[in-house]
Parts: C-alpha cells; sequence; structure tokens
C-alpha cells in the first residue's frame, strides 16, 4: 500500500513550469503524431523559458519514448514509457515528481501527440491478448460500446432517467465551456438540451453527444525543482498529491461497472496533499464519455455512489455554476485525440497560473486533475496548487 | 478496406485451447479453483483465487448454460469494418449460473431497449463461423 507519510515528504517537490498544445487541434490531417509531439513539446519549454537541450527525463505513452526522443533529437537520463490508456499522462505528472525528488533528473518533459482523426498508421493490437481473445470477436470493440455497457449496469442500479438527465447535463455545460475557449473544436457552436436528445445513436444508451472527439492533437508539460521553478517564465504549478493504478483490461473483467479505479487515487492523491475537496476550486475529470465523468465525480467522493444525477444538475458545472469541471471544454468539446489525459493538467496549470482567458476562474489555488484510461480501467489522479 | 473486411477471430491461447475446443462442441467449460470452488473466466494457468497452487489447483467443470443479462448496448456505429454490415447489434455482458461475466451478443431479438431487462434469463446459442471457430453467443431463455 502507498505510505502517505512518505508520499507527503515528497508533495510539492516538483512544479509544472511550463504547457503547451500542438499549433493546430482538430483535423491536422498535414501533421503526423510525432509532430503533434514536438511542436507541443517546443511550445511548452517557450511557456517555461526552457528548451530542448534542458530536458534530461522524457514520459510518453502511446509511443515509446525511444521514438520520441529520437524524433525530438534528445538523450533522456530518465525515461518512462507507462502507457495505461490516456489516464498516462497524469500518471507521468507524478512520476516525474518522484524521479525529481529522488534526483534522477531536473527537467522532465511529458509529450503526447495522436492523429485519432487522421492518422495513416494506427498502432496494432496485440491478437493475441484476452481482450482481442474474448472480447473483439462479439464486436466488442473501442470505448464507446464498453463504456455504455458500464453506463446501463449504472442506470440499471441508479435509475435510468435521472441517469439520462445527468449525462445530457454534463454534455451541455461542457459545451459551454468550450464556446470560451478559442483552440476548442466547437468553440463556435452552442449545444442545447434538445440537441442532445436528437443526436443519433452511437452504442445506446450514448448519443453522439456522450462521446468524446476524435480529433488530432498533442500537448506536453514540463516539470523541475522547486529551485528552477523560480526562474519560470510564466509562473508555475505545484504538484502536491498523487495517486494512480487499475484494476481490469477488459470492460468484462471490471470489478464493479460502477466503480472505477478513482475511487482509491482520489482519496490518496488529497491525502497526500494534505487538502479535501472542499477545498478545490476546480475539477478537471476526463470525460472521455458523459458517463465518465458522472462515476468519476463519485469515485473521487464529491458525491455517494448514485448520487452523481443530483450532483450536476441544473448546470451546476457549467459557467457561472457553483463548481467549475472541465473549463477547456473537455474531451467532448473542446479536443480528444485518442489519450486525452494530458489536457486535463494542462487546463488545470493553466487556471491556477491566472491564464485561461475568458474561462478563467475569479479564484483558482487548488485544481485536481483526473485521468481515466483504457476501458474505465486505469486512473491517475493529480492535486495540484498555485505558487 | 471494403465491407468484406472480416471480423477479427480469437487467437486462442495454450490456457483457451480448451475453452475454444469446448465451443465447438457446444460445451462451455470453465476453469474451477479445487480450494476454493470459484469458477474464473477468462482461463488462466493458475486460479486467481488460490494462486499458489498453479495449473494443479484448477478443474474444467461443464458450465449448466443458464445464464442471465447483466448489461448491454446496441451498436449502430460499427467499431471495425468487419462489423459494418452486423449494426445495430446487441454487444452484452451475461451473468453465468457459475458466477462469473462473459462477453458476448444477444441473438434473436429485435434491438430496441425495450426487449431487453436486466437479469433476463438467457440460454447459449452456439454460433458456428465458416473458418472453424465456435463463438458463444446467447438468446432469451
Amino acid at each position: 500500500m502507498p505510505n502517505i507519510q512518505r508520499l507527503q515528504n515528497i508533495s510539492g517537490q516538483a512544479h509544472i513550469v511550463g504547457v503547451g498544445e500542438s499549433n493546430k487541434l482538430g483535423k491536422v490531417p498535414e501533421k503526423s503524431p510525432l509532430a503533434h509531439h514536438s511542436e507541443a513539446a517546443i511550445n511548452a519549454l517557450d511557456d517555461a523559458g526552457l528548451e530542448l537541450s534542458d530536458v534530461d527525463a522524457l514520459f510518453t505513452a502511446g509511443w515509446s519514448t525511444l521514438d520520441v526522443a529520437e524524433y525530438l533529437g534528445i538523450q533522456p537520463r530518465y525515461t518512462d514509457s507507462t502507457s495505461v490508456g490516456g489516464s498516462s499522462f497524469v500518471i507521468h505528472v507524478a512520476h516525474a515528481l518522484a524521479a525529481i525528488a529522488a534526483g534522477y533528473c531536473e527537467v522532465a518533459l511529458i509529450t503526447h501527440g495522436q492523429s485519432g482523426r487522421s492518422d495513416r498508421a494506427p498502432i496494432p493490437r496485440n491478437p493475441g491478448a484476452p481482450m482481442a481473445q474474448y472480447e473483439a470477436p462479439y464486436g466488442i470493440i473501442g470505448p464507446p460500446i464498453s463504456y455504455a455497457m458500464a453506463a446501463r449496469r449504472y442506470m440499471h442500479q441508479y435509475g435510468e432517467d435521472r441517469t439520462r438527465q445527468a449525462m445530457a447535463e454534463i454534455a451541455v455545460s461542457t459545451r459551454k465551456w468550450a464556446n470560451l475557449n478559442p483552440m476548442a473544436y466547437f468553440y463556435d457552436k452552442p449545444t442545447t438540451f434538445d440537441d442532445y436528445h436528437n443526436s443519433k445513436w452511437v452504442a445506446w444508451p450514448f448519443h453522439l453527444l456522450d462521446c468524446c472527439l476524435v480529433t488530432d492533437a498533442g500537448g506536453a508539460i514540463i516539470i523541475t525543482t522547486p529551485e528552477r521553478a523560480k526562474d519560470a517564465k510564466n509562473g508555475s504549478v505545484k504538484i502536491l498529491g498523487a495517486g494512480e493504478g487499475h484494476d481490469h483490461s477488459g470492460i468484462s473483467q471490471m470489478p464493479d461497472l460502477t466503480r472505477a479505479f478513482g475511487r482509491n487515487t482520489g482519496p490518496q492523491a488529497l491525502e497526500m496533499a494534505g487538502v479535501s475537496l472542499s477545498d478545490l476550486d476546480l475539477a478537471m475529470v476526463y470525460d472521455s464519455f458523459t458517463y465518465t465523468v458522472l462515476v468519476s465525480l463519485e469515485n473521487l467522493g464529491f458525491c455517494a455512489p448514485g448520487e452523481g444525477p443530483d450532483f450536476v444538475a441544473e448546470q451546476r458545472t457549467a459557467p457561472g455554476g457553483d463548481f467549475p469541471l472541465n473549463t477547456n471544454g473537455g474531451g467532448l468539446s473542446y479536443t480528444h485525440p485518442g489519450m486525452y489525459g494530458i489536457f486535463t493538467v494542462i487546463e488545470a496549470a493553466r487556471q491556477l497560473r491566472g491564464q485561461a482567458g475568458e474561462r478563467q476562474l475569479e479564484k483558482c489555488d487548488l485544481a485536481v486533475a483526473h485521468g481515466t484510461g483504457g476501458l474505465l480501467s486505469s486512473t491517475g489522479t493529480v492535486v495540484l496548487g498555485a505558487d | 478496406m471494403t465491407n468484406s473486411t472480416p471480423k477479427p477471430q480469437p487467437v486462442s491461447q495454450p490456457e483457451s485451447d480448451r475453452y475454444w475446443d469446448g465451443l465447438k462442441n457446444e460445451e462451455i467449460w470453465l476453469q474451477r479453483s479445487k480450494a476454493t470452488g470459484k469458477f474464473q473466466f477468462y482461463p488462466r494457468n493458475f486460479s486467481i483465487s488460490d494462486p499458489g497452487t498453479g495449473e494443479e489447483g484448477i478443474e474444467w467443470v461443464q458450465a449448466s448454460g443458464n445464464a442471465e443479462l447483466f448489461t448491454f448496448a446496441i451498436v449502430h456505429a460499427a467499431p471495425h469494418m468487419g462489423f459494418v454490415g452486423e449494426v445495430p447489434y446487441i454487444t452484452a455482458l451475461v451473468q453465468l449460473e457459475e458466477d462469473v461475466i462473459v462477453p458476448t451478443n444477444i441473438v434473436g431479438v429485435e434491438p430496441e431497449p425495450e426487449n431487453f431487462q436486466i437479469g433476463m434469463a438467457l440460454k447459449p446459442v452456439f454460433e458456428h463461423n465458416d473458418d472453424g471457430h465456435t463463438l458463444l453467443k446467447f438468446a432469451p431463455a
């Protein structure tokens, strides 16, 4: 089990000093996935006032760090290709904190690049793996179907109508945030409850508007020591708490379809940070699907199992509501190249540094970023604080 | 790629040959721990409820085929070219009488939400494919 006392000793011992996206998000067939990596990395380094030659640690998922470091032309002294789905990049933040606190490295680059929309060469899967062997032959392939089956079970346990309403609330409120973010895919496109209910079925009970975007995008984060963070060009953000883990791979092996691993990683991250849920000003919660948000809020402890629909009712999570959630517009309406997790941390860092433009929260001193990866399989949670 | 792209087929592994071979004979064989009596799906080279005994701790037992619907989805957007001609189809997780969950399809029912109740009784349907594989699907009992 995690040793909370020892974790508390490294709380805050590394800071985020730079964040960035690739230059263009959305439909970008003219760029390769590795080009998204490099653009985002260079943009994040520029945000930090650093250069590629300063980087001595590399973290990525989807790709091996071997490929990404070679493409970037760097020779890292610490390397981490932990790849457990879209939550990986949140987990990398925790790993960078540990590596920096232990002295393995000083300037960590976490980078992501994926052409979910335009990739000419999608990464093949191992056909002998259990998920491919037992699920794929039945057409249980890809996230929407698996998450839809989990959502249907939730509806059975907690009520179909109120779950449906909650999913609609999340789709609509998230779009309102996207309408404040010029980088968002749906920046110019508002949506209504009617739009939600009229959107086509992807995998019942999921409408199209329950599902995240599929885009081309890159993102990057620069993390360094508290000492070097003092020179950060645009300010820094403390990494205060973290938790990670997983409890299955394929959806048919999930221990409880209505409870994901955030039930462990959320409380751990908060305890390590020494803060409580009521201290948080912002929740960035990976929204691969509307249902992912519902279950994640419960897992993190914001409300009890089955109470998520009441928690998000009446556009409480929209701009102007008392629970700011996914202020970048989320995977649902901003961008989602396939493994979105890095963008939860990027937006949290921007809000904590007061650089979120029109969508900037009035007060943002403490934020949680929570990634869910695979088929509700893995989670990574970090608590971040303004410096 | 065209609509004639084949569906993905199960690539049986040494520990699962008995499961897939059993389906060809219209039999469902599951692993059970000798020590705990717990069934497990999918097959492994040891019992996850009694890891210390290795392969010796497992026995294969034929399942009854009695099952209940645990959850389902109605797939409208094919996730793979091999399923383009199949939509809408039903994916499901089914709870066998032996207390394991198996991923599957429900067949023999119109794909409308109101036709499915969580907990409804199901019976196995063995679908023999031209390429020699047999899939375990379910229909209302």
